[in-house]
């Protein structure tokens, strides 16, 4: 037997003279790749459907190839460019030469929107050019600015060149209220045009409410559950676990006939003569309508993982505080409350980060004052004023904000003390 | 004030038997002969429909250690819940030193308790679970800190390295200890322990028992002790509750319990008893004449018995002789050798006895011990006094 006092200077031999350690991991390798083989199935799904898609998502945030790639001769003539004057013959010869071929192979149109989205009506302008400039020759300078004298404007020149990047900040820029200015310089959006960053703060303060009223739904009828008999426990359980079993649009109409404004809640109340027929109240397609059916959608996140730690906890802790002299509040809030915040946290952090990227339910009762950042996220991905990368970079803002969320929940609580259930 | 009318639980003959050496009560305390704690006509049900406690009548007195033994469902654990205030008594009153404490709330009343299962704050350490019950009555952290350290001391674990671990870090014996501290740190009158060395192995429950009758010699205080293990209850205790079935079935002192047991669930609950069913014929200045099934007839203590009723005679293993003396033995009778089981420092021998196959003499593995063989034919006895006349369950 190998003696163990003391510091360990030199390795412990296995009995064929190798390492213990080496021997070990050796012993252990079949295990650690079945391990492997077990969880690679799943790995790859993950991998295709969800690590690769949200890379290329973040990406095509930032992926700028419109003015590079589809006006190349011209980004390339630009670089000589000092900013200063109307660019000179060669710039303009450039971007005849790109204009005919981008119509050839129908790629200018492309290019155009691209900096239309930046100076309104470029893209018309671009588009008429580029149907007569086949027709044009040398010089070329003269016939453009002949035929469109906004052709020497400096701010378009400058926006191209500027655009040649393959990388730009400005989809971000976007989707946080700011715009460059001509110049390159960054500056607020008029205010006319700022929603995102206000619908981002409004979508992190509801989803806080909405956790909030989760907590103060959740503990008590979690704390009841948990201390009844099985049977009376259960049913509680199926009563709290009732909406993920109705179908999202019977669940919806009910909410309108409930909460609309000749709805049950409404006519209740002026029945009782608690408001008149003037002061219904407006419940739904509003911040409430959103408050009160996420609320309800989302509570048994809060729920399970505080039930599944309140099991836990012995009753004779209480009875044990209580008879050291605790007075039952201070013996909950000493003894019961500490225990059930693996539980809490666990509830909060599932609530939260579902809340802020909820989608249908701020879409179906939202109204205006109600919907959330993600569905400005949707908005911008269909129909014809699509602006897939703006919705990229929005989406983008929405992850890393959850990741943010998730990252201080582990420095103040502490991931691997949360109990999901 | 509790007008107690003497009717603690007292039985017939035994007279509340007075334990060797009653440990000193609290000093300072000007009337320690009121009881610490009076059950007065308690009863309890849970349902409506069946008393778990009937009629339980008890006082304990200051510095006594009382042990609540039962079987488990025989209500022994209620009583100590309603004592701590965790189950209101559903008729009758509780007495704490003289004082009513049925509507006082459990966290008034300054009981300490131990659990089952120790219920140390997991999330604390031990030093924050000891300060606990004196924090929460506003005792100044140095002097808490002063009391902790004692109570520590006292369960040997005062060396300084247990005090920012956490419950879960401890062993079990060593978890056990804590409990106990954090019941007496704040220095309680009366501390309830609810079969505190359950979940301990058997030599460290021994070791715990001794452990915790000792802390109570020294401290003087009451304490009120449940537990199912009958060796525990004799180890430890001033005076024992036997609890069956909801009422208290002899409330003696442990030698008492043993030799002198009023009927016969005590009789077979503590200790190994033999037991010969008969029919009292006549009893004369408190000795019955038994007849046995066989046919022969005996002589016993008519202890719960009365003439022309059936018995349970109850004879305990080792006062029974084998071949007897006349000198030791007032009556013998025949036996069949059963079985002989050798355990060391003693020999069991099964017999026959009057048709009872189960009965059990216990003898001394002393130098030149008989053997008996399985299928010999011996005559038992034993002195009338070692043989109990008791109520035919």
């Amino acid at each position: 037997m190998a003696s163990t006092d003391g510091a360990i200077k030199e390795p412990i031999l296995a009995a064929d003279g190798t390492p213990l350690k080496q021997a070990l991991r050796r012993s252990q390798a079949r295990e650690r790749r079945a391990a492997f083989l077990l969880v690679a199935p799943l790995l790859l799904f993950i991998l295709i459907v969800f690590a690769v898609p949200i890379a290329s998502m973040i990406w095509r945030s930032v992926y700028n190839p419109e003015v590079r790639n589809f006006l190349p001769q011209t980004a390339a003539a630009l670089q000589e460019w000092d900013g200063e004057d109307v660019p000179p013959e060669p710039v303009f010869q450039a971007m005849a030469a790109d204009m005919i071929v981008g119509v050839e192979k129908r790629t200018i149109g492309r290019a155009a929107a691209r900096i239309n989205r930046e100076i309104p009506g470029a893209r018309s302008r671009m588009m008429r050019t580029a149907r007569e400039v086949d027709e044009w020759s040398a010089p070329y300078r003269e016939k453009f600015l002949e035929t469109d004298e906004r052709w020497s404007d400096l701010d378009f020149w400058r926006l191209l060149k500027r655009e040649t990047r393959l990388v730009t900040p400005a989809y971000y820029l976007l989707a946080l209220d700011y715009e460059y200015t001509a110049d390159g310089e960054i500056r607020p959006r008029p205010e006319v045009y700022r929603i995102y960053k206000a619908l981002f703060w409004r979508t992190a303060w509801m989803s806080m409410l909405i956790t909030g009223i989760c907590i103060l739904l959740a503990y008590p009828i979690s704390y009841l559950m948990a201390t009844q008999p099985t049977r009376l426990a259960n049913l509680l359980l199926i009563l709290v676990l009732l909406p993920f079993w109705t179908s999202l649009l019977v669940r919806t109409s009910a909410w309108i006939v409930l909460l609309q404004q000749q709805g049950v809640v409404n006519e209740l109340l002026v029945a009782l003569n608690v408001i008149d027929e003037g002061g219904r109240l407006r419940m739904i397609y509003n911040r409430t309508g959103t408050i009160i059916a996420m609320t309800h959608i989302l509570l048994p996140f809060m729920v399970l993982p505080l039930y599944s730690v309140m099991k836990t906890i012995p009753p004779s802790y209480l009875r044990a505080a209580k008879s050291l002299g605790a007075h039952p509040f201070r013996a909950w809030w000493r003894v019961y409350f500490p225990l059930t915040i693996p539980g809490l946290a666990a509830g909060c952090i599932l609530v939260f980060i579902l809340a802020i990227g909820y989608y249908i339910t701020p879409a179906l009762v939202g109204g205006d004052s109600g919907i959330f950042i993600s569905n400005l996220i949707a908005q911008n991905m269909q129909g014809s004023s699509a602006q897939l990368k703006l919705a990229a970079a929005l989406a983008t803002i929405l992850l890393v904000a959850v990741l943010v969320v998730y990252w201080v929940f582990n420095k103040l609580i502490g991931v691997d003390k949360l109990k999901f259930g | 004030m509790g007008e107690t009318k003497g009717e603690s639980y007292l039985l017939s003959d035994v007279k509340d038997a007075e334990p060797a050496g009653l440990p000193r009560v609290s000093s300072g305390d000007v009337r320690s002969n009121r009881p610490m704690v009076h059950f007065d006509k308690v009863q309890k049900s849970y349902d409506g429909e069946t008393l778990v406690v009937k009629n339980f009548n008890l006082e304990i007195r200051k510095g006594e250690f009382l042990t609540m033994l039962g079987p488990s469902g025989s209500g022994k654990t209620t009583c100590l819940m309603m004592v701590a205030g965790f189950e209101p008594a559903t008729h009758g009153e509780i007495y704490l030193d003289g004082q009513p404490i049925n509507s006082v709330p459990p966290h008034k009343r300054g009981i300490g308790m131990v659990f089952q299962n120790y219920a140390l704050f997991p999330h604390m350490t031990i030093a924050e679970n000891l300060a606990f019950p004196l924090d929460v009555r506003g005792i100044g952290k140095a002097e808490a800190e002063k009391k902790v350290q004692r109570a520590l001391d006292m369960v040997q674990m005062g060396d300084g390295s247990f005090h920012g671990r956490r419950p879960a870090q401890l062993s079990g014996g060593q978890q056990q200890r804590v409990a106990l501290a954090r019941a007496l740190v704040f220095e309680p009158k009366l501390v309830l322990m609810d079969e505190p060395l359950g979940a301990l192995d058997k030599q460290l429950r021994e070791h715990m028992q001794l452990e915790i009758k000792h802390i109570h010699e020294s401290l003087g205080v009451t304490v009120i002790y449940v537990t199912h293990d009958q060796g525990e209850a004799l180890t430890m205790s001033d005076r024992i509750a036997v609890f069956n079935d909801g009422v208290v079935q002899q409330l003696a002192a442990p030698e008492v319990l043993y030799e002198k047991p009023e009927n016969s669930f005590v009789a077979q609950f503590i200790g190994e008893n033999n037991t010969l069913l008969g029919k009292v014929k006549a009893i004369n200045e408190g000795i019955a004449r038994v007849e046995l099934p066989d046919g022969e007839v005996v002589e016993a203590l008519a202890v719960n018995a009365g003439p022309g009723e059936r018995t349970q005679l109850s004879i305990r293993p080792e006062r029974v002789e084998i071949d007897p003396d006349e000198s030791v033995s007032d009556h013998t009778v025949t036996a069949r050798v059963e079985e002989v089981i050798y355990l060391g420092d003693h020999i069991r021998t099964r017999m026959t006895v009057a048709g009872n196959s189960d009965f059990v003499v216990k003898t001394r593995n002393r130098l030149g011990a008989r053997r008996l063989d399985p299928g010999a034919s011996v005559r038992v006895g034993w002195a009338t006094e070692d043989c109990r006349a008791l109520d035919h369950e």
